[in-house]
């Protein structure tokens, strides 16, 4: 019974959406401020009926209600409640079910948060936000129904793949989603300004902060999976240019592009038609990290699907959705114009090419992801694109971007001179640069890669400081003029100074991991780096719904005992799948990783063991998380606030003159 | 005259050297990328086509099939391991040094990508992980229909004349 509720839900959300599409657009382009009006309520039922379809769903796998066909695929009843929980986004259907809820979840926010925008600007975003829901739950109502019934009833699930039993899969997946989700807003907000022919700096400053919550969660998200694969995957890897682990990256890359060109069109007006196709883009790529994801063209672990109609449904979906907004954008950009002018050398100019360096770098991972599956269309042969082009053109890209970086919040808008500018930067430069050079040969190993890797990231530290130092130094009250400065100023400087440790985390790690795989006996050591790991055997434990091998591994440095590591591997009962759980002992410096490999055959309980130093890895996901906190200061800057009082003061004010005008007559 | 150039740029020259410097560098970078994708594609192959020496010496590819029942061993050093990838036409040895990922099993699918050396050997540099138990990498499906319609020849072939077959071990 529950499961035809969310089924019925589903069809009443798709009824609304398709209200929502339709009557606050012709609304907006009539000026009809009743049919404008209904796009908040339509946008509120829409979402209170896929929260339903959301609980039923939820509902039906905690009930282990294995009659329902993706239960009985996705989960076990002996799988514990958090994972039964999170495993309705653990396969297509539901991954597909919690994509149109978060887009409802949006589309409300917006409603709710968008009081002080003219009604035309509203209907018309969420009308474009309807439409993109029509899509996705057209495509599940047609190809992927989570609530499909199986019959005979399955006496128990198949379990959720091992793999994804972990706290770190239970927040990835919605964690992106919202990322990727909500970018459909930017894209709303991009064609709303197409279809009503205006775009300036209020737009820009409206959908400014949407884009960078979501590009704050899509980084979040990109993270957390990068982290899950470095802890689960039990190889110590943590990014491995996948063409899943791509697909997230290009709307990531041209999101961040889309903040940069969205800042200069608040500022300057410049950039507009620039923006509105980056914003297109990013969501664009958004859609096809949805399909190459989902559709099983890719096959790895994230690829739940292999039924080519869903592949053909989203293809064409992706069509009509990049069509229809590039036709619209032909037609309509000649009439919002390029926007204002500026010099060959500015912020403006270093700007563009920040995002000219990211768009290219996004056309290359998207040439090295898709170049496979061209090859393979055309009959041409099966090939794959491994991890060493992405690096060979990587970087080429990335290290003059970095360096502009640097560069770009010290520039004056509109025109700088060159020479003053170089005057400026020469010693936070200089610094950097000797730094850069001197650290690695005090740590033992010098390469031209480490050394470029800490140039980029010192020179980021340097242009901040020099920056802050600009801002605040003088005489008088030192905290006045710090709290002068604009939040959105600091959210910028964390998000860079993010970046540098990010590129100090891959960099030594890069530089100085050591990695010893090694057949081990019980009580052998091994050497790897300053400290000495042994092996004190493998004991049989018992988990809630897997048995595992549980090996013992101690740690000592200069012969002190350190810490102990129990790496683990698990035999998961009801799919019989192995399992590597690694063993971190975590820390500022390093992390210290352990996992088994196999067990030696006649080894007298010897196995194969992987004994990993990471020097510095935790500063990747370290310079994400202050990413993410420069964009929520971004965010929550005065301006975006002050805003809505703005508005309400002006109504007040005109209300109050009024009278004034009224009682001045009367007098 | 050259200063006074630099001073007044008019739009129309500096449009053109916005435009010059938006050629170099687009040549740049499709030089860079067309660079990288020669040097780092590696090719698919089937043991049927390593076989026949269709793979090229000397230069990475990647082999897909199965890993043949009851031939992995492992050599004294524990972490030394051999095998034979089979597309059940072909069978091609492969030797590879390290951790295999947890679902490389004897009768099973595998992905691996390394040279043929003067051996006649595949050393392989990477044996790729499977996430899931049911799963089958595409490129050992495709070599496993590959393997079956060439027995299928083969077969025809033999019952019109005998000899010849039992190069298929």
């Amino acid at each position: 019974m529950i499961p035809e509720i969310g089924h019925f839900a589903l069809i009443v959300a798709l009824f609304l959406a398709f209200c929502l599409g339709i009557l606050p657009i012709i609304g907006a382009a009539r000026n009809n401020p009743i049919l404008m009006g209904t796009a908040r309520p339509l946008v509120h039922g829409q979402f209170v009926f896929l929260a339903i379809a959301f609980g039923c769903l939820t509902y039906a796998f905690v009930a282990n209600d294995f009659s329902v066909l993706y239960v009985a695929q996705h989960s076990n009843s002996q799988l514990p409640v958090a994972y039964r929980v999170a495993a309705v986004w653990g396969g297509h259907e539901g991954s597909l079910l919690l994509w149109a809820f978060l887009l409802g979840g949006w589309a409300l926010a917006v409603a709710v948060f968008s009081k002080h925008l003219p009604e035309e600007m509203v209907a018309r975003v969420l009308g474009v936000m309807g439409l993109v829901a029509v899509g996705f739950l057209l495509f599940m109502l047609f190809t992927s129904n989570p609530f499909d019934r199986l019959l005979p009833a399955a006496a128990d699930g198949a379990d959720l793949n091992p793999l994804l039993q972990d706290p770190g899969l239970v927040i990835h997946p919605p964690m992106l989603y919202m990322g990727y989700v909500g970018f459909s807003v930017a894209f709303a907000f991009a064609i709303a300004a197409l279809l009503g022919g205006r775009m300036d700096a209020t737009w820009a400053r409206w959908s400014r902060p949407w884009t960078t919550v979501a590009w704050v969660f899509m980084t979040g998200g990109i993270a957390l999976g990068s982290w899950w694969a470095y802890y689960e995957l039990g190889w110590g890897g943590w990014w491995f240019w996948d063409p899943v682990e791509n697909a997230s990256f290009m709307p990531w890359l041209l999101g961040t592009a889309l903040i940069h060109s969205l800042a200069v069109t608040e500022k300057r007006g410049a950039f507009k038609s620039w923006t509105v196709l980056l914003a297109i883009a990013a969501f664009s790529l958004s859609l096809m990290g949805t399909f190459l994801v989902r559709s099983g063209v890719l096959t790895s672990v994230h690829a739940f699907a292999t039924d080519p109609k869903r592949g053909i449904f989203i293809l064409s979906f992706l069509v009509i959705v990049i069509g229809a907004s590039l036709l619209l954008f032909a037609w309509r950009a000649p009439k919002i114009g390029l926007g204002g002018k500026f010099d060959l050398l500015s912020r403006e100019s270093l700007l563009l090419l920040n995002n000219v360096l990211l768009s290219v770098a996004t056309a290359s991972v998207f040439i090295g992801t898709l170049y496979p599956l061209f090859m393979d269309a055309l009959g041409l042969g099966k090939l794959s694109v491994g991890p060493p082009y992405f690096h060979a053109v990587f970087v080429p890209l990335m290290a003059p971007m970095v360096l502009l970086m640097g560069l770009g919040p010290l520039a004056r808008w509109k025109n700088f001179s060159a020479p003053e500018l170089f005057r400026r930067v020469s010693w936070a430069f200089a610094g950097a640069a000797l730094l850069a050079l001197l650290l690695p040969l005090a740590m033992g190993k010098w390469t031209a890669m480490i050394a470029l890797g800490l140039l980029l990231a010192f020179w980021i530290v340097a242009s901040v400081l020099l920056s802050l130092r600009e801002r605040l130094a003088g005489h008088g009250n030192f905290m006045k003029r710090a709290r002068g400065q604009s939040l959105s100023y600091y959210g910028m400087q964390f998000a860079h100074l993010g970046v540098a440790v990010f590129i100090i985390g891959v960099t030594l790690v890069k530089g100085y991991e050591t990695e010893r795989d090694v057949r081990m006996n019980v009580g052998d050591t091994v050497q790897a780096g300053s400290y000495e790991f042994r092996f004190n055997g493998v004991t049989d434990t018992q988990g809630p719904n897997y048995v595992a091998g549980q090996g013992r591994v101690s740690a000592s440095k200069n012969g002190k005992l350190v810490t102990e590591l129990f790496p683990e591997k698990r035999q998961y009962n009801s799919s019989g799948m192995p399992m590597t759980e690694a063993a971190i002992s975590p820390g500022w410096l390093g992390d210290l990783y352990v996992s088994l490999g196999e067990p030696i055959p006649d080894g007298n309980g010897a196995w194969a063991v992987r004994v990993y130093i990471k020097p510095f890895v935790d500063w990747i996901w370290a310079g994400c998380l202050l990413m993410m906190l420069g964009g929520v200061l971004a965010i929550s800057d005065r301006r975006y606030r002050i805003h809505r009082k703005n508005t309400k003061h002006v109504s007040d004010k005109i209300g109050a003159t009024n009278a004034m005008t009224l009682e001045g007559k009367a007098s | 005259m050259k200063p006074e150039m630099r001073d007044n740029m008019k739009p129309r020259q500096k449009r053109f050297v916005f435009i010059v410097v938006a050629v170099v560098a687009l040549a740049l970078v499709v030089g860079l990328v067309l660079n990288a994708l020669n040097k780092n594609v590696s090719l698919y192959f089937t043991p049927t086509q390593v076989f026949n020496n269709e793979a090229p010496q000397g230069r990475s590819f990647r082999i897909g099939g199965l890993v043949e029942e009851g031939s992995v061993k492992r050599e004294k050093d524990g972490l030394t391991v051999n095998f034979v990838i089979t597309d059940k036409h072909k069978s091609i040895p492969a030797i590879y040094k390290g951790i295999l990922p947890d679902l490389f099993k004897e009768g099973k699918g595998v992905v691996a990508q390394g040279k043929i050396e003067a051996d006649g050997v595949m050393h392989a540099e990477e044996v790729l992980a499977k996430h899931d138990e049911n799963y089958m990498p595409p490129e050992a499906a495709d070599a496993l229909k590959k393997g079956e319609t060439a027995n299928a020849s083969a077969v025809a072939a033999t019952s019109a004349s005998a000899p010849a077959a039992s190069a298929a071990k």
